[in-house]
């Protein structure tokens, strides 16, 4: 490589939690210009270590160089005024202020004058081929749209190097594609880029250079165009974790849930409606949808799972019973099972035990009687779930938010299967797991429904649904696309879902 | 320097320390606070703390008071776990008293077994409902139940003061603010000869081993305490979270009602307009002390009924002011809130490090 002085420099970075090392001795070099990205699984250290270089957290070792000169970065601020800027994955805007009042909020004082500042955020996101306008509202644009004032941000003041936290995971493919635009043109105006993701075929279709870490610790440094997307996975997740495999896809029996226009307001301001839902899921089949968060994903769940009542009759059917005024624990004895987006929260209570975990919603195993909680049955329940879904964890007695998220979401996942469900609805399986117990997690879906369950998924990970569905489909503003066997479409068709545009290619 | 350092998890042992080493701050504030009034601070603490149990008759003494704060402790327990926040049960207790003194005045010229479970009935019934407003105020207008409790109080003492004064006044008691005496089968049996230790006592320890029972050992009461730390777990595991609201503010109300008819159809006998020092009160802080634990509400409510009787004899041993009893009260709170950020925290002594903005994540 060059040898000239590395725009930044990190030696031997270490910080340690109560409980866990996140950075073990972490070097790490980047060039001007550079694309680098910082690979890794979940939990593997990478955010800990951008936020060391942005100033959100002090290392407890450690040093910093910039342009070759020792600095200690103490805030944001700070990070900023030596040239840093960020894009974090969950975006700190307000809705109801215009783009050009949210930048002026970030910049404070050096905002000046506002009109001023809103023909400099047209100039230079025409200028790197995002075109925004200022004058809008936060509210009214989309994920991608939002990404853009986030990094706009960013180049309003002289930037030297940008962090962006797994930025496509709001994208759809063809958002991802105008991204990365942007980012190859900043980083020929001599920008350098710090990309963190976990997903090999962005950053092989973008960066440079790749720096892996795995458990806090460099396990690699490699050129990701001419490196193998085995052996870096192998990087990430350690040699011994068994990788995806392929699963045969098959045809669904007979309709196991109907939606029939289902049409519902959202109650929250900045909700999205849900406009004329119509869908079948078959029994032994996985149906999966598609979608930018955002798009009516959360309202269509709460639909589906009774928590938002609906006051109309023959809207949702499951198995001949009209079930769209049932109570959610009514669903559930007739054997809907749910596994929400949120684990620590609606999945799984962080302060409770495993076991009062499983009596959580496997209460009608039953695993009471008389009104009284059977500990005995809530045990063994609990050790059932562990023992078949290789749940790693202390005892059935640990605390539900002392689990890592693949383990929790693993237990979670079990708890529903094991109570045998005929429908299961999951959001977002295996958001933020480690690939082991994602493989796991799609293993154990592929299986129920062989043994005949329906089951619904609604994930933003395309590949995941590619993966494990047998129909596909996207949800974009509050509606449905069309549905069509995962064999019979591509990556591209249901990007173009996902935005919106629901036209079908003819096969 | 001293900073706090977040521990990443909560200390379990410190959930239990730290309402002793309130108790401590509390006293060693006191001996304070006695020095500067010019009183010997050991004779203060002692006439506080020990003299008022040194007897069999202080002892007894000592149930009469527990026993109205424990019922509405171990009431307020069960409310608490689902973070519905009823700082009502001094309303609650008074309507109590009132339902059942309007009971027992009815059946004055009664007699029976069943005059007594009537007017305790009546108590019970009375606070209950008064907590249930609370609940209707909250699950059909999303009042907060907090504001809703506090003004229910005022209500039902402005109720019980006309009640005395107007309809429920007796007619031979020369126009004094008062009722008739409750009849002899409307009051509560004395438990042990010779002191006014009442079965009121008896109905609190049941009590505490019923809550236990719910709050351990019932699926009511793992719904209770999952809506308490998750609403929306609770809601998406179907449980029924307006039910919940009216099922645990009307135990709390009924816990409290019945301290309420206890006090009158027990040691006072009779309706008058003070019925309650703030024993409702003084149950808010007596469950958070006790940790929403029956058990630990035992405990600290044995410490409020000291502090409450201590302050009596300091009024007449040492010529202090019986605001004491609301001075240590409030102390020992403030000491427990400031305790408890020790759950979360430890403290570091030295020089200060980097702080750091989000705990636990890496």
């Amino acid at each position: 490589m060059s040898n000239q002085i590395p725009r930044l420099r990190l030696s031997g970075i270490t910080k340690t939690y109560p409980g866990c090392i996140a950075n073990d001795g972490v070097s790490l070099s980047l060039e001007a210009g550079e694309i680098h990205a910082l690979l890794g699984e979940n939990g593997a250290g990478k955010s800990t270590l951008m936020k060391i270089i942005y100033g959100v957290i002090k290392p407890d070792k450690g040093e910093l160089f910039w342009d070759g000169v020792p600095i200690e970065i103490s805030s944001p601020a700070e990070a900023r005024r030596n040239g840093i800027g960020m894009v974090f994955q969950h975006f700190s805007l307000f809705e109801t202020l215009s783009i050009t009042e949210n930048i002026a909020l970030a910049l404070g004082d050096e905002a000046g004058d506002l009109d001023r500042l809103a023909s400099r955020i047209k100039e230079v996101s025409q200028h790197y081929g995002m075109a925004l306008n200022p004058d809008r509202d936060v509210h009214t644009l989309s994920v991608g749209e939002r990404q853009r004032v986030e990094i706009v941000r960013c180049l309003i003041q002289p930037i030297s190097l940008l962090i962006l936290d797994e930025p496509t995971s709001v994208l759809t493919p063809q958002e991802v594609d105008a991204l990365f635009v942007t980012l190859r043109q900043l980083a020929n105006d001599g920008c350098t880029i710090l990309f963190i993701s976990h997903k090999l075929n962005e950053v092989k279709a973008l960066c440079h250079n790749a720096t892996i870490l795995r458990e806090g610790r460099v396990t690699g440094n490699c050129d990701p165009q001419i490196e193998s997307t085995t052996r870096i996975a192998g990087m990430m997740v350690g040699e011994d974790t068994p990788l995806s495999t392929e699963y045969p896809k098959v045809q669904g029996a007979e309709i196991a849930l109907e939606i029939s226009d289902l049409n519902l307001r959202s109650d929250e301001p900045f909700g999205t409606n849900l406009k004329h839902l119509n869908l079948q899921v078959r029994s032994g089949e996985i149906l999966g949808i598609a979608g930018v968060a955002g798009n009516g994903q959360e309202e269509f769940l709460a639909a589906l799972s009774g928590e938002t009542p609906l006051n109309q009759a023959k809207i949702i059917q499951f198995n001949g019973n009209d079930i769209s005024r049932f109570r959610p624990d009514q669903r559930r004895r007739l054997g809907v099972g749910f596994v929400p987006e949120e684990r620590l929260g609606r999945g799984a209570i962080p302060e409770m035990s495993l076991t009062e975990n499983a009596l959580l919603t496997g209460y009608d195993m039953p695993l009471k009687t008389a009104g009284m909680i059977n500990f005995s049955a809530c045990r063994s329940f609990a050790r059932k779930i562990v023992s078949s879904f290789k749940v790693r964890c202390s005892g059935i007695e640990s605390e539900a938010q002392s689990l890592s998220g693949g383990n929790l979401q693993k237990f979670i996942i079990g708890r529903e299967v094991l109570q045998s469900p005929k429908l299961l609805i999951a959001a977002h399986p295996t958001w933020g797991v480690d690939v082991g117990a994602a493989t796991a997690i799609h293993k154990s879906l592929i299986e129920l429904r062989n043994q005949g369950a329906a089951i619904l998924v609604i994930s933003e990970d395309i590949d995941e649904l590619f993966l494990i569905c047998d129909r596909l489909g996207a949800i974009c503003h509050g509606q449905l696309s069309p549905f069509k066997p995962t064999l019979e479409t591509d990556i591209s068709e249901i990007g173009r879902w996902m935005a919106g545009d629901f036209a079908t290619e003819v096969a | 320097m001293i900073r706090l350092e977040p521990r990443g998890q909560q200390s379990k042992l410190m959930a239990w320390v730290s309402p002793l080493l309130a108790a401590l701050l509390m006293l060693a504030s006191g001996a304070i606070l006695f020095l500067a009034l010019g009183r010997d601070p050991v004779e203060g603490l002692y006439t506080l703390l020990i003299l008022p149990v040194q007897d069999l008759y202080g002892i007894s003494e000592l149930s009469v008071k527990a026993a109205p704060i424990l019922l509405c402790a171990v009431g307020l327990a069960v409310v608490f776990r689902a973070k519905i926040w009823n700082i009502g049960a001094e309303g609650q207790l008074l309507m109590g008293a009132l339902g059942g003194g309007y009971v027992a005045l009815k059946l004055i010229d009664a007699q029976g077994f069943w005059v007594l479970p009537a007017v305790l009935f009546g108590g019970i019934m009375s606070g209950m409902l008064w907590a249930m407003l609370a609940a209707w105020l909250k699950t059909a207008f999303n009042a907060n139940e907090i504001l809703t409790t506090i003004m229910l109080n005022y209500i039902a003492l402005n109720l019980l003061i006309y009640a005395v004064h107007g309809p429920l006044k007796d007619p031979d008691g020369y126009n004094f603010p008062e009722s008739a005496i409750f009849s002899y089968d409307a009051t509560l049996p004395i438990l042990i000869e010779g002191t006014r230790t009442h079965i009121g006592m008896a109905f609190a320890l049941f009590g505490v081993v019923v809550v236990w029972v719910l709050l351990s050992r019932s699926f009511l009461g793992f719904q209770i305490k999952v809506l308490g730390l998750d609403q929306s777990a609770a809601r998406l595991a179907g449980f029924r979270e307006k039910h919940l609201v009216w099922i645990s503010l009307g135990i709390s109300g009924a816990f409290a009602g019945l301290a309420g008819v206890s006090e009158v159809a027990g040691p006072i006998g009779q309706l008058v307009p003070q019925i309650s020092p703030g024993y409702g009160y003084a149950a808010i802080i007596v469950a958070f002390l006790g940790r929403l634990h029956p058990v630990g509400i035992l405990l600290a409510t044995l410490l409020m009924a000291l502090i409450y009787m201590g302050g009596e004899l300091a009024q007449i041993n040492l010529g202090l002011p019986v605001a004491l009893t609301g001075l240590f009260q409030g102390m020992l709170l403030f000491y427990l809130l400031a305790c408890d950020v020790l759950i979360n925290y430890r403290i570091r002594f030295g020089r200060s490090l980097p702080l750091t903005t989000t705990q636990g994540e890496r």
